[in-house]
């Protein structure tokens, strides 16, 4: 059950250029969330910009009550967002979505992640590892000024694969090429993943092919977050392209089933 | 101090009511508040039959509003009545049907199976700027609200509501076609036909290319279609389109609105209608009135 608060910020860093992450009390929310899941903030008291920005759970430290989230400054809500100094309440609605990451029922799992996807995975990771699951994890980023969590993402994974785009840091490549390279050896009951929507379709068209489960998270634009207006659509797969059916992103998902959506 | 006001019938226990496809069926918004604190819940907007709605993207934010082309998505009256209705009359609120069709023939079957169903009022909706077929179909020309209009009236025994675009040029002519069809109450605005461009893409960010605009921006325009539409007609008026505060709703109010809705509003802070309703017994405070009847089309017009 998602609740309204107004949550206090303790701690504020740019971890890369235009790339802050929140530190927020939040314990309501922090109790009660998953992994996969997603709050919305209402950036402004004023109507201007409008609508809440959906925002990815990027760790719960439960022990504290604190969550924290990361945002990359794209547009005038998001700038907003970055103004906000410690000790600010901000408005946050959460957790939400009943699409949640799933790894109980695995022992060894991989998560593929691409540039800002790369985050509601942590949280995942960290929670699979602590029950004693092996977690491979492969994060591709566009080149070394975009690589980030390095550190954080090492300490709660198995075996780190970083990729760039152009090879200035780490494997020059995609993350998928590394990975599908291992699943070949590898014997991953899931693949998880996150990030830009072509790398989603590589992952997915793979996963179907070989038949291997995979969780998807997916984004869309949002009205309210909550599953009422009905604007974050995501096709079925089942459903004909003459006559398609959706779920909604921020009810049905954000996380999917690969094989259950076609994007 | 009395917020009761008996809109077409249905007596509420104040004025505000959430506007149809801003609150889905209630559930969602009913783990916020208790949805009894409400004049009125207006349902999203059903069909004879499911609808699946438009492809996405469906929604984008515009300067304090959005616009949205969700296509009417909705699970049909059939799933409606089994499976939400329940749910919704636990609580001490009204509930009025937005009904959709492609139709007359459609209105009226739905109307039918709305007239045997435990709710308080239907609204039709005649508005939809987002499906092809139907809604603003009818909703644009006199002759075409006052036929639709008067073949639901004959198979509808409870409250008719019908709810207006404002994409047309004299909106007091359609809604005299709502007077003239035999309909309680008129409901207005619908969104306000729109579009946004994606400058890099140099594609309209909606799949639908056009979609409906909401929230504060259309505000004025909305406050002044209550107003016109009040002058032509004697059915009460419900108001709609950018009301977030209480201040907002006591606008619309003066301008002749017997009840209001709370749309768009709802996404930004699900608190808005309670909000609202306070804001409401605020401003009867401070300007000493007892009963917020006293209000309605009380605007004094400049000479």
């Amino acid at each position: 059950m998602p609740k309204q608060i107004l949550a206090q910020l303790l701690k504020k860093e740019e971890i890369i250029k235009d790339v802050f992450q929140y530190s927020v009390k939040a314990d309501e929310i922090v109790n009660i969330a998953k992994p996969g899941q997603f709050i919305e903030i209402r950036v402004s008291d004023q109507t201007e910009p409008f609508l809440r920005r959906p925002i990815s759970i990027y760790n719960l430290d439960k022990e504290n009550g604190i969550l924290e989230f990361i945002v990359q400054v794209k547009g005038k809500g998001t700038e907003l967002l970055s103004r906000k100094e410690i000790g600010d309440k901000i408005d946050i609605i959460g957790p939400l979505g009943f699409g949640t990451f799933k790894f109980s029922q695995y022992e060894k799992i991989a998560i593929i992640g691409g540039g800002i996807g790369i985050f509601p995975l942590y949280e995942l990771a960290k929670q699979a590892k602590k029950e004693g699951k092996e977690v491979h994890c492969y994060l591709g980023f566009r080149n070394k000024d975009f690589v980030m969590l390095e550190k954080e993402f090492q300490g709660v994974t198995d075996k780190l694969v970083i990729t760039t785009d152009d090879g200035t840091y780490a494997n020059k490549g995609f993350a998928i090429d590394y990975l599908k390279e291992d699943m070949e050896t590898e014997k991953y009951e899931c693949i998880f993943a996150c990030g830009p929507i072509p790398m989603l379709r590589v992952v997915k068209e793979y996963t179907d092919n070989h038949n291997t489960n995979c969780q998807i998270s997916l984004e869309e634009k949002m009205g309210c977050g909550l599953g009422v207006c009905l604007g974050c659509a995501v096709k079925t797969a089942k459903s004909p392209k003459e006559a398609p059916e959706y779920f909604h992103v921020c009810k049905g998902g954000p996380v999917f089933n690969a094989k259950d959506v076609e994007f | 101090m009395n917020t009761k006001i008996n809109f077409a019938g249905i007596e509420m226990k104040n004025p505000v009511t959430v506007a149809s496809g801003t609150f889905g069926y209630g559930r969602e918004y009913s783990e916020f508040f208790d949805l009894g604190l409400l004049g009125a819940v207006i349902t999203k907007g059903t069909s004879l039959k499911p609808k699946s709605g438009n492809k996405p993207p469906r929604v984008c934010e515009t300067a304090s509003g959005m616009l949205n082309s969700i296509g009417l998505q909705n699970p049909g009256v059939e799933y409606f009545a089994t499976n939400d209705l329940p749910y919704l009359r636990k609580f001490d609120t009204k509930i009025i049907v937005n009904a959709c069709g492609s139709s007359i023939e459609e209105y009226v079957e739905l109307c039918k199976i709305l007239n045997t169903l435990d709710i308080d009022g239907v609204e039709l909706n005649l508005s939809c700027p987002n499906v092809k077929e139907g809604c603003m179909a009818f909703g644009n020309t006199y002759e075409g609200v006052r036929k639709v209009t008067s073949e639901v009236r004959k198979v509808l025994d409870k409250p008719l509501i019908v709810k207006l675009t404002p994409n047309v040029t004299d909106i007091a002519s359609i809604a005299k076609g709502v007077e003239d069809g035999g309909a309680d109450a008129v409901s207005l605005i619908n969104t306000l036909l729109g579009m946004k461009i994606d400058i890099y893409k140099k594609k309209p960010v909606l799949a639908n290319n056009t979609g409906g605009l909401s929230g504060p921006a259309i505000k004025p325009v909305a406050v002044r279609m209550v107003y016109q539409v009040a002058q032509a007609v004697n059915i009460p008026i419900m108001g709609l389109g950018g009301i977030v505060s209480g201040e907002d709703a006591v606008e619309f109010m003066l301008a002749g609105a017997t009840a209001i809705s709370i749309g768009a509003g709802n996404f930004i802070d699900p608190y808005t209608s309670i909000k609202t309703i306070a804001g409401i017994e605020e401003y009867m405070k401070k300007c000493d009135i007892n009963d917020i009847n006293e209000i309605i089309g009380k605007v004094e017009m400049n000479g």
